[in-house]
């Protein structure tokens, strides 16, 4: 990565190759796995994140989740462009 | 969510009621390097000790079986095994995250690729310092360039990368121009790692220990950085305990979410546990992981909290730092149920102003990691 990696309209985000989604049996939580970090993810962040799959647009995760809770799209659109900004800076996400 | 591994404690209910997230698997004490600071034991394990291959399979299906969810291959320097493949596959096919930690030098571009394509998930690569004459010197042998030819195939390959750059006196005042080389090096993460004064580190304190000002600097210039290179680079930085006022929570807590296996097949709680001298580790040749975890006398007896002295025991902060480093509560005050004179709240602390004044005068000769000490 040369530059910081900005989530905007048009993003189609995605894990980066180090950072692995996955269900932690004993623990009964969504993780994602980095090198020496695991990242606890509660049941919205998850939902967020498995939308993620490097061929969604950041419009088309948020569209989604508009639907799939029913909540107001620009609502939706801030918190998750944040959250996955966050990733974003913490090398978790790319787009 | 949680970056669990800095915060929240998770637990199941069984036995100990904690399940370790990590495998330090150290295959082998053997390496071409000799840094004065290695992290091995001075009494290193001989090839002949070492676990064969479908012992470290069984040992890391264990793992996996515990929850554990990371493993480290490490040494020593693990790519000497010609077996590293077969381990990386096998815990790649379990679901494990597979971590390299080497020195590179002995890695081209067919193995590397040959690793990637068996799941390897991330290599992490030591580098001594940011010009090739002193990187050679610190770690005795010539393999600086080489580091950094490995470092791009990794990234060449679109495998992810940390440089682990262990800085001291001796390089600290480099710390700048070490983070252009990470960030040149198209690197994830850079460890600005400390030298822990255990075993070699401890030998060679007065030539690494920095000045409390070249620390101050090292600080200034990392937080600059951080804000700087956001989304770039990813930082992991501790303050050196000696300059410390709080001890770092070492391993997590003591056999909280550790496990090593050094060469032989030793299960300690962290990989300098051997300085403690009367400790007595199971192996796993005897007995499984689960029941060391849960039953071995050097993990239970640090584990949690009853084993505190004051000031710890009566301390708002005991279930944070669990008491700091018992390895170096044994390396400084010769009793590893001490408090770690880290803390300013140490009865010991004042055990710290012989090294730290040490730091003030010409640095000594390095004493190099070899066979036989």
């Amino acid at each position: 990565m040369s530059a910081r990696v900005i989530i905007a309209d048009g993003s189609v985000p995605k894990l980066p190759r180090h950072a692995k989604l996955r269900f932690d049996k004993p623990r009964d939580q969504w993780i994602i796995l980095a090198p020496e970090r695991v990242f606890e993810l509660d049941a919205v962040a998850y939902e967020v994140v498995s939308l993620c799959d490097g061929e969604r647009t950041l419009e088309q995760v948020v569209d989604t989740l508009a639907d799939k809770f029913e909540s107001p799209r620009e609502v939706i659109a801030k918190d998750v462009t944040e959250m996955l900004q966050g990733l974003a800076d913490k090398g978790f996400l790319v787009a | 969510m949680n970056e669990v591994l800095d915060q929240t404690e998770t637990a199941a209910a069984q036995g100990s009621g904690l399940i370790p997230y990590a495998l330090l698997a150290e295959l082998t004490h053997r390496c071409p390097l000799q840094c004065p600071y290695c992290s091995n034991p001075l009494e290193l394990e001989k090839s002949s000790n070492e676990l064969d291959t479908e012992t470290w399979k069984r040992v890391i299906g264990e793992a996996s079986d515990m929850g554990m969810l990371h493993v480290h291959f490490s040494g020593g320097e693990p790519t000497v095994r010609k077996d590293l493949e077969d381990m990386v596959a096998h815990a790649a096919g379990l679901g494990l995250y597979t971590n390299l930690i080497t020195s590179g030098v002995l890695l081209n571009e067919k193995r590397l690729e040959a690793l990637r394509d068996k799941g390897l998930d991330h290599v992490q690569i030591s580098i001594q310092d940011t010009e090739a004459e002193s990187s050679n010197r610190i770690a005795g042998y010539e393999g600086h360039e080489k580091k950094l030819e490995v470092a791009r195939l990794v990234r060449k390959l679109d495998m992810p990368l940390t440089v682990n750059a262990v800085m001291h006196r001796q390089n600290l005042d480099n710390l700048p121009a070490m983070i252009d080389l990470a960030v040149e090096l198209d690197a994830e993460r850079l460890e600005v790692a400390q030298v822990q004064y255990y075993g070699w580190g401890l030998r060679n304190r007065a030539a690494f220990l920095p000045t409390r000002e070249q620390l101050d600097e090292a600080t200034r210039t990392v937080e600059e950085a951080r804000e700087r290179l956001k989304g770039v680079l990813v930082f992991d930085y501790v303050v050196p305990d000696y300059y410390a006022r709080r001890p770092k929570a070492c391993m997590g807590g003591w056999a909280r979410r550790f496990i090593n296996v050094n060469p032989a097949g030793k299960v300690l709680p962290c990989h300098a546990a051997e300085t403690i001298p009367d400790m007595v580790f199971d192996t796993v040749h005897e007995h499984s992981l689960n029941w060391i975890w849960e039953n071995s006398e050097p993990f239970l007896r640090f584990r949690g909290t009853d084993w505190m002295p004051e000031p710890c025991q009566s301390c708002d902060r005991r279930e944070i730092d669990w008491g700091g480093c018992r390895c170096q509560a044994m390396a400084l005050t010769g009793d590893a149920a001490r408090t770690d004179p880290a803390c300013e709240f140490s009865p010991d602390r004042d055990v710290l102003e012989m090294p730290l004044q040490e730091a003030l005068t010409e640095a000594p000769e390095f004493i190099y990691r070899r066979i036989g000490g």
